[in-house]
């Protein structure tokens, strides 16, 4: 299954090296990583999302305590929390096969960023799912798509709400208190989720 | 943030006026060069000793070592110089200092900082290389050590300024001997030994380690432990490393007679809980005797003491201690339900825990498992080799008996790896702590002799005994120069067999006796000796072992024994690699001794 973490580090020359190479020395396959700066100067923010056995968490949450440039480790699979990942998409379109892709970036809330006679280029916010049904709708209505580039996953746990607003936002494994149904689907890497809103 | 108390007073420091020693570092700041920074740093944290070997990268580290109260200790191998760190550390309980140079000098550490590292042994290795102005321009004997090391040190620095020297060794020193400890390693641009900054050792002190959240014992876990104690029938205590890393000696020896529960002890664990006590079982794992696997098989509650569940002391995990429930103390959160899942986690220092965990249970005096156990001992105590009479054959176990008893158990044994380090654990029975130095971990031969300098150097009072192969000790020989360099008053065993006697025997076992690169050629080890000026013997005769073992003892300066021993002994009893803790390998029955041939050796005309 797939684990996110997320760490907070020194900002410091080879501490990408030591996080990466704990994964590596277990074996686990990191499916995104991504990077940068947080509310304090000195210590950056990293996500990672890796592909483990279910029971790993706790050794891999363990062993990243162990770097010493690691300053906290919060294991957020289960956990609910706003989950964004940032795209661009560049996809051959021409002024006469446009149109169509604008009608699809509309209801998919992306943005066209780009505008070249012989491609453009989308930009799109949101959970996996929703980046991956994009390109999927673009695939099956014939578009070739000349260029992928994803962040990886950031997510944020979210604040202290009442029941109802959680409910309201219909937060991920809020009703069903534990293993939720639609966070796994949205885990699930395969997972086709042409709905456009979260 | 390095604040001047006073201006300062000198630009260079001159003659021997400078450091000074121990605990009462520089209170104020003084101008220095990183060279000097480093040294007034070490003896700053309490250093006195250092083990290396200069070279180009460091040699300005090596310019300033005369102005300071430090001892060198010149190694023939880098190698060396960190394993004589590392036993320096495990006699004394210290952090171990070890010095080389860039590229190759550094290189040839990683075998002994992954020994460090793999046994938690508190080391700071100190490492020269190129100025940072060509860093990673593959300069002459430039090597990305700090890349090189990273899976084998708990942690490591690459330091580049000289102002960052004093911060980054006193955070060195900090994180070596804090939690789980570990080898740290520093690697210093030529540069940074040279230029000049401030210096104040105080300013330069390490901030607080950040409070580690997985480390925790919750009371209701604390509550849960000593309700699984209390009502356990079939307890054992498992005690490793931690004991002594811990300083637990004495909590896990009263856990133990106030409730009557049996020790049995990790190979590393070895000393930590007296070995002539009644409670104690010995040695467990693949080379323990049968009734200590067999207890852990059969008990219903396992108190694992600062140990990890190593592959080597569960056997098959499916089948390890099946009825029983365990409890984990362990400081290192990585390592619970590591290998063995268990029912209560005391994640913390074990002595910290069981003072805990104490005023919860109150004492019993009956414990029929006890008097299983023992019962359960039957013939396999009586099969031991050393209940052999003399049939003019020489054994590593006799000799190693017979070590045991001359030295009325009180020496620090260093051992190699394989065969003898087996016999060792079995027949020197070790009632302190620090008393047994061996490589567990790595299983690095080649590990003794230097690990025996560091040990003899930290406890100049101790009798030391390096028990070594012939093929271990024939790795790290060289140091042999470096003892008559120093002479040091410690004492050599090479148990020679003709063979890398481990191998053999798993050729014999499981290789139908192929025995594929397994016999070594030697040298006279006796004659090497002399050639270094250091005395020796050799002996083939059982009898001859106690007075050779004598006059080795009389003489004031090292002394090497050559025993050559039964070539195709093997350890006994032995679990098979990944079999269960019961399905063991069993010593030769000592009952039809009268035929022929002693059946509890075999031979490989043996079947």
């Amino acid at each position: 299954m797939l684990h996110t973490f997320v760490a907070l580090v020194e900002d410091k020359p080879g501490v990408l090296t030591r996080v990466a190479s704990l994964f590596r020395r277990l074996n686990i396959n990191i499916v995104s990583v991504t990077v940068g700066g947080t509310e304090r100067t000195g210590v950056s923010r990293m996500t990672i999302v890796a592909d483990a056995s279910p029971t790993a968490g706790h050794r891999i949450m363990a062993s990243l305590y162990k770097l010493e440039n690691v300053l906290e480790v919060d294991d957020v699979g289960q956990l609910s929390c706003v989950t964004r990942e940032l795209a661009l998409i560049k996809v051959a379109a021409t002024v006469q096969t446009r149109s169509h892709i604008f009608e699809l970036v509309e209801v998919f809330r992306a943005r066209i960023v780009d505008l070249a006679p012989e491609s453009l280029m989308i930009e799109m916010t949101g959970v996996e799912s929703k980046i991956e049904g994009l390109i999927q709708v673009l695939t099956e209505s014939g578009d070739e798509i000349l260029e992928v580039s994803r962040t990886g996953r950031m997510v944020m746990r979210r604040g202290q709400h009442t029941s109802r607003v959680l409910q309201a936002m219909r937060v991920p494994g809020y009703e069903s208190s534990g293993s939720s149904q639609s966070e796994d689907a949205a885990l699930e890497p395969d997972a086709v989720h042409t709905q456009p809103a979260d | 943030m390095r604040e001047a108390k006073e201006p300062a007073i000198q630009s260079r420091p001159k003659g021997t006026a400078k450091p000074q020693t121990g605990n009462t570092p520089a209170q104020s700041t003084t101008r220095l060069t990183g060279a000097e920074i480093l040294w007034a740093t070490l003896v700053g944290e309490g250093i006195d000793t250092v083990f290396g070997y200069p070279g180009g990268a460091i040699l300005p580290v090596y310019d300033a070592l005369r102005k300071f109260p430090v001892r060198h200790i010149l190694v023939r191998h880098e190698q060396g110089a960190v394993h004589m760190a590392d036993g320096y550390a495990r006699a004394s309980g210290k952090v171990g200092v070890a010095i080389a140079t860039s590229g190759p000098g550094a290189t040839n550490m990683v075998t002994g900082l992954a020994t460090a590292m793999l046994d938690s042994i508190p080391l700071v290795c100190i490492t020269g290389q190129v100025s940072s102005k060509v860093l990673g321009s593959d300069a002459f004997q430039e090597v990305d050590i700090t890349g090189v090391t990273l899976p084998v040190t708990k942690h490591s620095y690459l330091v580049t300024r000289p102002e960052d020297i004093a911060p980054a060794v006193r955070e060195a020193f900090l994180i070596a001997r804090s939690g789980r400890p570990g080898p740290v390693l520093i690697d210093l641009t030529k540069d940074a030994q040279a230029a000049i900054a401030d210096f104040d050792f105080e300013a330069a002190a390490a901030e607080a380690r950040r409070h580690h959240p997985m480390r925790s014992v919750a009371p209701d876990a604390i509550q849960q432990a000593a309700e699984l104690i209390r009502n356990a029938k079939r307890p054992v205590i498992l005690a490793g490393h931690g004991v002594m890393q811990s300083g637990a000696e004495e909590q896990v020896r009263t856990l133990a007679e106030r409730l009557q529960i049996p020790v049995a002890s990790t190979l590393l664990g070895l000393g930590g809980f007296p070995a002539t006590h009644p409670l104690s079982l010995g040695m467990m794992g693949m080379h323990g005797e049968s009734w200590v696997n067999e207890a852990i098989q059969n008990s219903d509650l396992l108190i694992a003491a600062g140990m990890r569940f190593d592959d080597r002391v569960t056997g098959a995990l499916p089948t390890y201690a099946p009825k029983a429930k365990k409890i984990h103390i362990e400081i290192d959160p990585a390592e619970i339900n590591k290998n063995v899942k268990v029912d209560v986690a005391l994640i913390g220092d074990l002595a910290e825990v069981l003072e805990q965990l104490l005023p919860l249970l109150s004492a019993r005096t009956d414990s029929p498992w006890l008097r299983q156990i023992n019962e359960s001992k039957g013939d396999a105590a009586v099969r031991d080799i050393t209940n052999l009479p003399d049939n003019g054959h020489l054994y590593a176990a006799h000799v190693i008996h017979d070590l045991w008893r001359v030295t009325d158990g009180k020496a620090i044994i260093v051992t190699d790896v394989g065969q003898h380090q087996m016999w060792e654990a079995q027949y020197y029975k070790h009632e302190t702590s620090r008393s047994l130095i061996t490589s567990g971990g790595l299983g690095t031969m080649g590990f003794a002799l230097p690990a025996a300098i560091g040990a003899k150097i930290a406890c100049p009072d101790r009798e030391v005994w390096v028990i070594a192969g012939d093929g271990g000790f024939q790795m790290t020989a060289c140091e042999l120069s470096t003892i008559a360099q120093e002479n040091l008053d410690l004492n050599i065993a090479v148990i020679n067999n003709g063979y890398l006697g481990m191998v053999r025997q798993w050729q014999e076992f499981f290789y139908e006796k192929n025995y594929a690169a397994s016999p070594i050629l030697s040298p006279d080890f006796a004659m090497l000796a002399q050639a270094h000026g250091i005395a020796g013997a050799t002996i083939q005769q059982r009898a001859q072992v106690v007075p050779a073992v004598s006059e080795a003892r009389k003489l004031k300066g090292p002394y090497l024994i050559n025993f050559q021993v039964e070539k195709e002994d093997s350890v006994y009893p032995m679990i098979p690699s990944g079999a269960a803790l019961h399905e063991l390998i069993r010593r030769p029955s000592v009952t039809t001794a009268h035929l022929g041939h002693n059946p509890i050796i075999e031979t490989a005309e043996d079947q």
